[in-house]
């Protein structure tokens, strides 16, 4: 059965923090409910905590360090999901399903299965 | 008519392409390798046909050559890549053709693949083209006014994601229906409008009306109980119908008032409104936009003359379709439609209640119709320029121009 990863892109947020407690109750729910297909994922701490790399001239070459994301977007990568179903139809019915896609959008992709 | 090998083939591929690719969709499940091979099998048959002639059944033979063509592609590929091609024997290329009731099930399969909403609706329309109506891919970009490359990137680019993203080759569950229906409809629908609405320099591309009037008869023989189905062939029918009247000598649209409808097709007619009657029996609960409309343009092809129009009837389906459809255009066609019930005044009251098509060409170009009709011909002439900056062609405005030119007279 394919993977997906179930990428969660919303306004900037700190789940780590108290008063995302009631976010982080409706992730737990959705966790719960969809405990069947979900093969990981994991919530990230905010872009401020972002560093991006980058080497220039190629392999060996000068590494670039920056801080901050790589896109500094109003929405960005705040979390993300694995799930295996059967399709692209049941992946999206539990995309909709995840919290973000109502706070901001959540991106289906189909991952490469290597091996 | 069809003696030379060559045109059966052509004749073969067109009829049932759709059908043979659909059913080596299913047994090889990867929709690259099912078109590629049936394309090895369309070349197979040019080398052989003309040497040892016709078989007895081109399609029998078309989908044995394909299926092996698909096994032949699998073990090269495995042999490229090392691996084990276990896929080689789930199906037997010599088994017997499958019956009638699984190739349409495959066929209904494709036609939700081809609409899956996942896909832009671009890709949608031209996948349909290429997969559903047979076209080759120099057919589907000079169709749709692309360039070809771009064309046969698109197409790939589509047929990658539907591999790779996993978006299913299943027909949706009766609960489903409901909302992929409509997507379904409406690529049909956008494929007969860009052949029957095309603003460019030539006002029909008939290629695409016929092409939408097939898939919308294979749609029908799907799914012969679906309302929305049975309206949109018979607004297709309808609004076809009229084709031969609607375009004069020199290129020009004439209006539906001044068409000669001896020129009418008769028989498009009546096929399109025994559909409408059926589809009306079937959608008792909530109107179908497609039957309602269908309903509208019946109105209109029953009608000997243009003065004996029901506009009674015409108004009241508009007044039915705002129910299910309410948007400033659907607006606008009943307000045009007023004219004829309740005068120009009425009517330009109407129109000018609509917000939201100040930049929508046909608002100028009806706004001008009506103030030529209350003889405010200053008036009608800015409109009908501005309908003509915002892109209308003056074929379109020819009627109204020509009008306008005489001082209003005859503007009836």
């Amino acid at each position: 059965m394919p993977t997906y990863a179930a990428l969660i892109y919303t306004p900037d947020v700190d789940w780590s923090q108290a008063d995302q407690a009631a976010m982080m109750a409706e992730y737990g729910a959705f966790g719960e409910a969809a405990t069947a297909v979900i093969r990981g994922g994991e919530a990230l701490y905010p872009t401020a905590t972002a560093t991006t790399v980058r080497v220039q001239g190629g392999k060996g070459g000068d590494p670039l360090i920056t801080d901050g994301p790589y896109a500094d977007t109003k929405e960005a990568l705040t979390g993300f999901y694995l799930l295996e179903c059967a399709d692209l139809d049941e992946a999206v019915s539990w995309a909709q399903q995840i919290p973000g896609a109502w706070q901001g959008a959540v991106e289906v992709r189909p991952i490469i299965p290597l091996g | 008519m069809s003696t030379s090998p060559g045109d059966a083939l052509a004749e073969v591929i067109r009829a049932e392409y759709p059908r043979i690719l659909a059913t080596l969709i299913r047994v090889t499940g990867d929709v690259n390798l099912a078109e590629d091979a049936l394309q090895d099998a369309v070349v197979r048959a040019l080398q052989t046909w003309p040497r040892d002639g016709l078989p007895l059944s081109p399609k029998a033979w078309l989908t044995t050559a394909a299926r092996r063509c698909a096994i032949d592609r699998i073990r090269r590929e495995a042999m490229r890549t090392g691996k084990e091609a276990a896929a080689v024997f789930v199906f037997d290329s010599d088994g017997p053709e499958p019956p009638d009731s699984v190739v349409q099930d495959d066929l209904l399969r494709l036609v939700f693949t081809c609409c899956h909403p996942a896909l832009a609706t671009d890709t949608q329309v031209a996948l349909s083209l290429r997969t559903l109506a047979g076209l080759t891919t120099t057919e589907v970009s000079r169709a749709l006014l692309v360039p070809e490359p771009t064309m046969a990137k698109r197409l790939t680019r589509a047929k990658q994601k539907i591999a790779h993203a996993g978006i299913p080759y299943r027909v949706p569950t009766d609960s489903e229906l409901p909302d992929r229906l409509p997507a379904v409809a409406a690529v049909v629908y956008l494929i007969f409008n860009e052949g029957y609405a095309s603003v460019g320099a030539e006002p029909i591309r008939a290629g695409l009306v016929g092409e939408a009037i097939r898939l919308g008869r294979l749609l029908l023989e799907l799914m012969p109980d679906e309302a929305s189905v049975r309206g949109l062939l018979a607004l297709m029918l309808l609004q076809d119908s009229r084709r031969l009247a609607r375009v004069a000598s020199d290129g020009s649209l004439t209006v539906l008032a001044e068409q000669d409808r001896s020129r009418w097709d008769r028989n498009q007619i009546d096929e399109g409104v025994v559909l409408v009657g059926s589809a009306l029996a079937r959608s008792p609960d909530r109107p179908d936009p497609y039957v309602v409309q269908a309903a509208i343009a019946a109105c209109h092809a029953i009608a000997p003359r243009y003065e004996d129009t029901d506009w009674g009837a015409v108004v009241s389906w508009y007044d039915v379709l705002l129910t299910v459809s309410d948007n400033p255009v659907v607006r606008l066609n009943r307000a045009a439609a007023l004219a004829e019930l309740a005068g120009p005044a009425v009517s330009l009251a109407e129109v000018d209640r609509i917000t939201g098509l100040e930049s929508y060409p046909w608002w100028h170009a009806a706004r001008g119709e009506l103030l030529l009709r209350l003889g405010r011909l200053n008036e009608s002439a800015a409109a009908a320029d501005q309908a003509s900056a915002l892109g209308l062609t003056e074929p379109h405005l020819a009627h109204l121009r020509r009008r306008l030119a005489a001082g209003g007279v005859g503007s009836g």
